[in-house]
């Protein structure tokens, strides 16, 4: 216990002077949010008239009634559980590539990084027409093929699949941060790999990759977290169509709020989010004590 | 022995020569990939700046062109002409700047309590900072709209903007990372020649801390530059649409008559700025990304 004196007294008051616009920012734009959408999500509420508490209802409706929120789950399930390992895949190997010496390297690197920094209107209107089915870059090539025009974005096999491959094209951040973990494996370590007689493969499973599982750790939960939240290409490019394939939790979430107007609804939806990304956070580090390896430490 | 001697540089030669063989091989292959690779990942801006530039017929002709004849700039004064592109632009800047004026300065006087000054409840403080991360946009969203709306906030930019100045846990976590790696004996002099925090904070950190506001107000920049879900729902008037909002709509007017090359040249015109700074920022911004990205 340290004993408390003048000293701690005027640290004290600095130390809070100093945060205290994040502490207002919190109770106004964080703790009361939080909790006036749990007491919305025990409400019908639809902003013209005054909320009218109907207890689990919302949450009883959205669990046993509506048809659409288990396809929203399915197609949210689906987009994490292939878009967050595939866009981390992806980096991944753009950074491995990235690693090794050669010619033209921070050129390279800036196109590789480039789309992450796209505003994501723009690329939207940029994929629209690349994927454009008519006229667009890559049905041309597969028409002048004579094979069959490819509906990216109209076909309810394809559209899911069409947004997780953006999301790819889109990796330019991840990619720096495996970058950075990978040049800081020391080199020493792979020399005595090597003395060892490991393989290039060995060396790459056994010293690689165990050195960079930090960068991974916080990737996936990055990821895991934006993905649950994905919104804007989606609602962009689908907009959830066709036919509810492209329905995301964000997207439904919206349109209960800003175009049904169920705001009691849309909280408990909003609730439901908040809690499965708290428990896929919670246990990705739980789970990370098993495979993450902090070197020197 | 004379014959096993030269059988063996013989071999050794050989041996020497196809590892060079693999080595050359290796390159080879690495510079196919990583070529082939970033044309892949450069298609859609290419394809979106050649479009850009294109003349009608050019647009839609098959197999596709892409060197353009003639070579229309003036599409870009077009496009940006035909939509009100000039108001959409300020209204993001109206948005932008004043958010990266609120963001940094609030962000960086919280950061320095976290970083350099050891209060009681600043590991826990810090941790529910962090935490903040973890909570999605949309649990806030609705109440947030609700409490604008009572307070007559909608259809304007206070929603978007006032809230940056009561800092963001992602600024404050990078920028506290940067304020740690300070030497501490700087303070600690200032402090007994009778300098009051506020005082170290502005005459001695945040000058050493130049950089690393600049890549908390460039990422703030490009933030707000791409928001888009705020605006959407906080703004219903079209005029006051920020180019992100805006674009979408442009759609009706460009998408539907097929003037696809007025289209891509205001898609290109967007992502400009964006570009640039990257350009002129490049070791700076990379630097931010990695030192939050790994020491987190």
């Amino acid at each position: 216990m340290k004993r408390w004196s003048r000293q701690t007294t005027r640290s004290a008051i600095n130390g809070y002077a100093f945060i205290s616009p994040w502490l207002v920012g919190l109770a106004l734009f964080t703790i009361y949010p939080i909790i006036a959408s749990l007491y919305y999500s025990f409400t019908r509420y639809d902003i013209v008239r005054e909320p009218r508490w109907i207890g689990l209802e919302n949450y009883v409706t959205l669990a046993t009634q509506d048809l659409i929120f288990r396809r929203v789950m399915g197609n949210t399930i689906y987009l994490v559980a292939v878009g967050v390992p595939a866009g981390i895949v992806v980096a991944y190997l753009l950074a491995l590539l990235l690693n090794n010496e050669m010619k033209l390297r921070p050129m390279f690197r800036t196109i590789f990084f480039l789309p992450a920094l796209v505003p994501a209107v723009a690329a939207a209107e940029v994929w629209r027409w690349v994927l454009n089915a008519q006229w667009g870059l890559i049905n041309a090539w597969v028409k002048a093929r004579g094979w069959p025009v490819i509906p990216f974005l109209s076909s309810e096999g394809w559209a899911k699949n069409t947004l997780i491959l953006i999301h790819c094209w889109a990796q330019g951040q991840a990619m720096m941060v495996f970058l950075a973990s990978l040049q800081d494996v020391p080199r020493s370590l792979y020399d005595a790999a090597e003395v060892d007689g490991a393989n290039r493969l060995q060396r790459f499973w056994y010293v690689t990759v165990p050195m960079t599982t930090p960068a991974m750790l916080f990737l996936v939960i990055t990821h895991l977290i934006g993905m649950f939240q994905y919104f804007t290409m989606g609602w962009l490019l689908t907009s959830g169509g066709p036919n509810f394939s492209t329905e995301f939790f964000s997207i439904y979430l919206y349109r209960n709020a800003f175009e049904y107007f169920k705001m009691g609804y849309a909280s408990a939806l909003s609730w439901v989010l908040f809690l499965i990304i708290m428990l896929f956070t919670v246990v990705t580090f739980r789970s990370s004590e098993r495979w993450v390896y902090y070197g020197g430490s | 022995m004379t014959n096993t001697a030269v059988a063996m540089t013989a071999e050794a030669l050989q041996a020497k020569r196809h590892a060079r063989l693999v080595r050359v091989a290796g390159r080879m292959l690495l510079y196919v990939t990583v070529i082939t690779l970033s044309f892949a990942f450069a298609l859609p801006l290419l394809w979106m700046f050649v479009t850009a530039l294109k003349d009608d017929p050019d647009v839609f002709r098959l197999p596709p062109v892409w060197i353009p004849r003639p070579i229309r700039w003036q599409n870009f004064a077009e496009a940006l002409t035909i939509i009100p592109f000039g108001m959409h632009l300020l209204n993001t800047l109206k948005i932008a700047v004043p958010v990266v004026i609120g963001t940094v300065l609030s962000c960086s006087l919280v950061a320095y309590g976290f970083a350099r000054i050891d209060f009681p409840g600043r590991t826990f403080l810090f941790f529910v900072c962090l935490a903040t991360m973890m909570l999605p946009f949309q649990v806030r969203m609705i109440p947030l709209y609700i409490r604008f709306s009572v307070m007559g906030w909608l259809n304007s930019y206070r929603p978007l903007i006032v809230p940056a100045f009561f800092g963001g846990a992602y600024p404050i976590f990078l920028l506290r990372q940067f304020f740690m790696t300070i030497p501490q004996e700087l303070s600690d002099a200032a402090r007994i020649d009778g300098c009051s925090e506020l005082m170290i904070f502005w005459r001695i950190v945040l000058p050493l801390a130049k950089p690393s506001l600049a890549v908390v107000g460039l990422f703030t920049f490009m933030g707000s530059w791409d928001n888009y879900l705020g605006p959407l729902i906080y703004l219903n008037d079209a005029k006051l649409y920020p180019l992100s909002v805006a674009l979408r709509g442009f759609q009706s007017e460009f998408w539907e008559e097929h003037l696809w090359q007025y289209m891509m040249a205001a898609s290109a015109t967007t992502i400009a700025p964006v570009i640039v700074i990257f350009y002129v920022a490049q070791r700076t911004l990379v630097e931010g990304i990695t030192v939050t990205g790994i020491k987190g």
